[in-house]
């Protein structure tokens, strides 16, 4: 159930982002509510991950307007933005190979009230703990995904913005990747969500908004996108 | 042969510190810096000044010339090189090319292209016993300073938060930023960092080396090749790079004299064949 309580902890509003003369996102208007998973659906190109850019202040040509925890933050550069509380999990992973496991998860500086202690990541990654000496990058792809979302939870992130986390990935880590979404909004977390896995998405998340030729077009409720899942699937292309 | 591989690594030490700044700054601030090697030539002259026209000795020019022009560096790199950082990157190509040009001449005006002589410090004009042969104190010297700091930087690199972050921030600039690091403050004084290095690198070659304008000209691009062979980006890789090509291009000069100079060339064709990213270095910088 979302616990919306009216204030959304992100309002986009009029989000416009170009690359060089191509326009890829138009007005692009969101909100995502404090303690929400809210999922971003679109097809290759949509323009899901510019959107994630521009929130996070990585984009070079953008206009529109981001809030977020009731402050304005459309002109902080992208490490004051991080400091805000904004969780990046990029859709490469980013997880750096010249650092080890455990530097991964510790070059964030910790933010905001609740920034998870590294005993507790091991808690709940005792994988990571086992690899904490390893190159990053010599973890599998689901090891480095979980590294890649400890790191924002151990930074304390008030919003976690997550490109794609599940692909490519196998039912299993899928499935506890859903685990630790969950278990992130249970204490209070936010989550916005970029998938092309339906089923995922609506298994984790409490809204979806749908994104076409960098529009949203619909925003849909649980059921809604239940309901509709194979007309949905369909318009993907998967 | 032993007295050949051992000036392959003095000659090594000279690529790997030039090697080391221009890795850092290109992983950083992602700039070829084409002046690298006018800077490593200023640091020669530098000392030549200080000694010839104030009686400065080397000692005392081996810490003021690195500090002076890495100070000059953080200068260069806020008034310039950071304007034109959010253009294309070739901006900052022709403008540290362009710099290097200015630089030589304004010194070749000066001093013109005659190499200017340097003596050794006294108390390194003798020969060391190495056991087997008999080698230049000095020439040890240098190798010592290098290796040295090669492993001071190795150990602030792996060993300290600062060390950490230069790492991150040399791997992925933009990440890095978004994971609330502010790689802006790094910058300046890792490029200033950089320039120094070339100009201990200058210093240290004033004694044994030719100083004149062309040095650093002449160097540089062997220390390019050495930067891509060792793999773009690649801290680690530069060093090693370094030291292996200073020592391939003695013994290179030993045996095949006739390729001295093409040698390195030759090898980096061969690397960039059998790993197109270098070494050390990561495919995925590639893109
Ligand atoms: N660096 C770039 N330069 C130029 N065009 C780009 C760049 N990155 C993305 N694009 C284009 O912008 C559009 C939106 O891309 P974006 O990566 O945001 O889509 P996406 O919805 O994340 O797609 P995917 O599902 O494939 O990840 C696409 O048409 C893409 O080709
Ligand atoms: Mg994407």
């Amino acid at each position: 159930m979302p616990r919306t309580d009216g204030t959304p902890i992100l309002s986009v509003e009029g989000l416009s982002a170009w690359y060089g003369e191509a326009q890829v996102l138009r007005e692009v208007s969101l909100q995502v509510g404090e303690g929400e998973i809210v999922t971003l659906v679109g097809r290759n190109g949509a323009g899901k991950t510019t959107l994630l850019r521009c929130l996070m202040g990585l984009q070079e040509r953008w206009s529109g307007s981001v809030g977020f925890l009731g402050a304005d933050i459309t002109r902080l550069p992208a490490h004051r933005r991080a400091r805000q509380g904004l969780g990046y999990v990029p859709d490469d992973r980013g997880v750096y190979s010249t650092l080890t496991v455990e530097e991964n998860l510790t070059l964030p500086p910790a933010v905001g009230p609740a920034p998870w202690p590294l005993a507790r990541v091991y808690e709940t990654f005792p994988r990571l703990r086992e690899r904490r000496s390893f190159p990053g990058t010599k973890l599998s792809g689901g090891e480095q995904q979980m590294l890649a979302l400890a790191r924002v939870l151990r930074m304390g992130a008030r919003l976690l913005l997550c490109d794609e986390p599940t692909e490519g990935l196998s039912p299993l880590i899928v499935q506890q990747i859903g685990d630790i979404l969950r278990e992130v909004r249970r204490q209070g977390g936010t989550v916005l969500l970029i998938e092309q896995n339906v089923h995922f998405a609506s298994t984790v998340a409490d809204r979806h908004y749908l994104l076409a030729e960098g529009r949203v077009v619909e925003s849909l409720g649980n059921d809604e996108m239940r309901a509709r899942r194979h007309e949905l699937l369909e318009y993907l292309g998967i | 042969m032993l007295q050949q591989a051992f000036n392959g690594l003095v000659g090594g030490a000279f690529y790997a510190l030039l090697a080391l700044g221009l890795a850092v700054i290109f992983g950083m601030l992602g700039v070829v810096n084409f002046a690298h090697g006018a800077f490593y030539m200023l640091g020669a002259f530098g000392s030549y000044v200080l000694l010839d026209s104030f009686g400065v000795n080397f000692w005392i020019a081996l810490v003021a010339v690195p500090v002076a022009l890495g100070l000059a560096g953080t200068v260069l790199q806020r008034l310039f090189i950071r304007r034109l950082a959010p253009l294309d990157p070739l901006y900052n190509f022709l403008f540290t090319f362009g710099l290097a040009l200015i630089l030589q001449d304004l010194v070749k005006r000066e001093y013109g292209v005659q190499s200017q002589p340097y003596p050794r410090p006294d108390l390194l004009a003798g020969t060391v016993d190495l056991g087997l042969f008999t080698y230049p104190a000095y020439q040890v010297f240098v190798l010592a300073v290098s290796v040295t700091l090669c492993l001071l930087v190795w150990l602030v690199l792996t060993r300290t938060r600062v060390g950490m972050i230069v790492r991150a921030a040399t791997e992925r600039p933009e990440l890095t930023r978004a994971l609330g690091i502010d790689v802006g403050r790094w910058v300046t004084p890792v490029f200033g960092f950089g320039i120094a290095l070339a100009g201990l690198a200058g210093v240290l070659a004033a004694p044994m080396r030719a100083v004149n304008p062309l040095m650093g000209g002449d160097l540089i691009i062997t220390v390019f090749a050495v930067v891509v062979i060792g793999g773009l980006g690649s801290i680690f890789g530069s060093v090693a790079a370094g030291f292996a090509i200073g020592l391939v291009s003695a013994l290179g000069n030993l045996y095949v004299p006739a390729l001295s100079q093409t040698l390195v060339f030759i090898l980096m064709a061969a690397v960039l064949l059998w790993r197109p990213a270098g070494l050390f270095g990561r495919e995925e910088a590639l893109s």
